[in-house]
């Protein structure tokens, strides 16, 4: 196709990257304000930050790490995260596979009878009741087993391995190989890309995932870093909030490292996403598309 | 496996569509374990039980429940002048996903392209605790964008956290931040998707950039949209728990609390179960028969179901 030269289309391009350059720092720039701020000196940083980080102090970080709660909250959310995955996989993917089978017994039944809950959702208390009479209350397992047959991720993995060859199937069958054998040597590596899209998807999910640990978990020791950083913000920030218009902004110095604090918190729990993200995104991508043909 | 002799001397396996049943089995008790037996729970909503007592130590009341939650409806009201309100402005605004995917696709450099996809879509990816520091961060009393007034010599301090005034809006905006750039991807999905001999044909016919975008592009995402569309409306009772529940302060409550909230509040806080079983029960309902009924719309004017 040529390209347009004219003066008014040369115009719209600028417009255009202006636009999309003002989104992105729109973006990103939060991100940013809080990891200059938390390597700022917490007492130069209250004063008001903007581009560049106020000398460079990294004593709030030390402080933070020091606290018991921070690295037992971590490793709490990489074990919910890791275990949680892994368990959505196996036994999503092991379940799409079956209802893939077109011979399946009641086929159509069995996966309708999971795609329904998609859309029926009991509500707060009768799951928090339900939860609590499995036992699963104060108990780890609560942050990885419910979410193990999940409907959405069935979907997506369903209509990949609806496109694999029959024929594939078919000849591993007469080789002798089994319902496992072929779930496992044949159907599980061909849908790695899709695997993957779940994946990523679970674990971004996994997470941020804070609600069963508010609601059902406070043993001390379960808590999730989300958890800790919703602690810390609830400490301070509601009265902050509440008083706000009564109080003169230059006699909240006291709160100065409650908000440094907060910053590194925060900068800890997005970390792993920013750095994971950039090299995950086409698995995104991958599964919003494959979504979009059948939602 | 099991093999059975069969009469003309043939090997007959166990039917392999029964097998792949009952290997399902197990995954179809555990979903039922997770999201059907919490219905059961519904049932409390027909009792005067209270946290504590067992279900059956506690009366059955018929729908006692209702007429209690008529004579609340002032407050219930208020939630729901807040949950449509809020779903009406997400709905209203929805077409800024499809600008943002077409303007995306006009961009001429891959490479600035997939820069920009990339940092617009990270705010889909953190949580509303996180979203909620950053929106301190900037918007507090002494976050960011009051102590660069501060700076500038504008005696004025923001704190758009506890303005009642702009609650909504600020509500709104937060949403959009976080999920604008996911929304755009399907987006451009469909446009990638549109036959490429159209704009050729365009092309030739001497078109500009604009009339190929409103002829050809906006028509072609017509579909998509609809279809998300009809997913809204029947989702409008749910704006979700997460963010008005981080969001809540006493300053902007009135403006804050919206359904999920309010279930919660119901439920948690005032520790009325049967009162926040019913409220929730009723959503799911409302909200399953809408899903209907946008399907059979959508079956009837496009020829496609959107479940």
């Amino acid at each position: 196709m040529k390209k347009n030269y004219s003066i008014s289309g040369r115009i719209a391009d600028i417009l255009i990257v202006l636009f999309c350059t003002l989104l992105m720092l729109a973006c990103i720039y939060p991100f940013y304000y809080i990891i200059i701020y938390s390597i700022s000196v917490p007492s130069e940083a209250a004063k008001g930050l903007v581009l560049l980080p106020k000398g460079f102090n990294l004593d709030t970080y030390k402080g933070i790490l020091k606290l018991n709660d921070i690295p037992g909250a971590y490793l709490i959310s990489i074990c919910r995260t890791i275990l949680g995955t892994l368990l959505t996989i196996i036994c999503s993917s092991f379940f799409a596979y079956l209802v893939t089978n077109p011979n399946m017994y009641f086929r159509s039944a069995v996966y309708r009878m999971v795609i329904i809950t998609m859309y029926i959702n009991a509500g707060l208390i009768p799951w928090y009741m339900t939860m609590k009479a499995y036992g699963l209350q104060n108990n780890f397992l609560l942050y990885i087993i419910p979410g193990a047959v999940s409907a959405y991720y069935v979907i997506l993995l369903k209509t990949y391995m609806e496109q694999l060859p029959r024929e594939l199937e078919e000849s591993a069958k007469i080789d002798g190989a089994g319902m496992v054998t072929i779930y496992w040597k044949l159907i599980f590596p061909l849908s790695k890309p899709i695997i993957a899209t779940v994946g990523v998807y679970s674990m971004v999910g996994q997470w941020n995932q804070w609600t069963d640990n508010y609601f059902l978990v406070s043993n001390a020791k379960l808590q999730t870093l989300q958890m800790v950083l919703y602690n810390y913000l609830n400490q301070a920030n509601r009265f902050q909030n509440m008083t706000s218009s009564a109080i003169d902004a230059s006699s909240v110095t006291s709160s100065i490292t409650t908000t440094s604090v907060k910053m590194c918190i925060t900068v800890l729990v997005v970390l792993p996403i920013m750095f994971v993200y950039p090299f995950l995104q086409r698995y995104f991508v991958k599964g919003i598309m494959m979504g979009a043909v059948k939602g | 496996m099991r093999k059975i002799q069969g009469q003309n001397g043939v090997v007959k396996r166990m039917p392999e569509g029964k097998k792949y049943f009952l290997a399902s089995i197990p995954f179809l008790i555990f979903v039922f374990a997770f999201a059907y037996v919490p219905l059961f729970g519904w049932a409390y909503a027909f009792t005067n039980y209270s946290p504590g007592k067992s279900l059956f130590g506690s009366n059955f009341t018929g729908l006692n429940i209702f007429i209690k939650i008529w004579d609340n409806r002032m407050e219930l009201i208020r939630v729901l002048r807040n949950t449509l309100t809020m779903s009406f402005i997400c709905i209203a605004t929805s077409p800024l996903a499809v600008i943002f995917a077409i303007l995306l696709n006009e961009i001429k450099s891959s490479k600035f392209r997939k820069l920009v996809q990339t940092t617009t879509t990270l705010p889909n990816f953190i949580s509303w605790i996180v979203v909620y520091t950053l929106a301190f961060a900037m918007f507090s009393n002494d976050g960011m964008v009051s102590n660069l007034f501060k700076s500038l010599g504008v005696d004025k301090t923001v704190n758009l956290l506890g303005n009642n005034n702009v609650a909504w809006v600020f509500q709104w905006g937060l949403a959009t931040w976080k999920t604008l750039g996911w929304s755009a991807i399907i987006y451009i999905a469909s446009i990638a998707g549109i036959d490429s001999e159209l704009y050729d044909a365009a092309h030739v016919d001497g078109a500009n950039r604009f009339q190929t975008i409103m002829n050809i592009t906006v028509p072609g995402l017509y579909s998509t949209y609809f279809v998300l569309l009809l997913l809204a409306i029947s989702n409008m009772l749910s704006n979700g728990f997460e963010q008005y529940f981080i969001f809540y302060n006493p300053l902007t409550a009135d403006k804050i609390e919206v359904l999920d909230y309010y279930v919660y509040k119901i439920g948690v806080l005032t520790n009325d179960y049967p009162q926040s079983i019913a409220l929730g029960m009723t959503k799911t309902i409302i909200s399953v028969a809408l899903l209907f009924t946008a399907n059979k719309l959508s079956k009837k004017i496009r020829g496609v179901s959107i479940v």
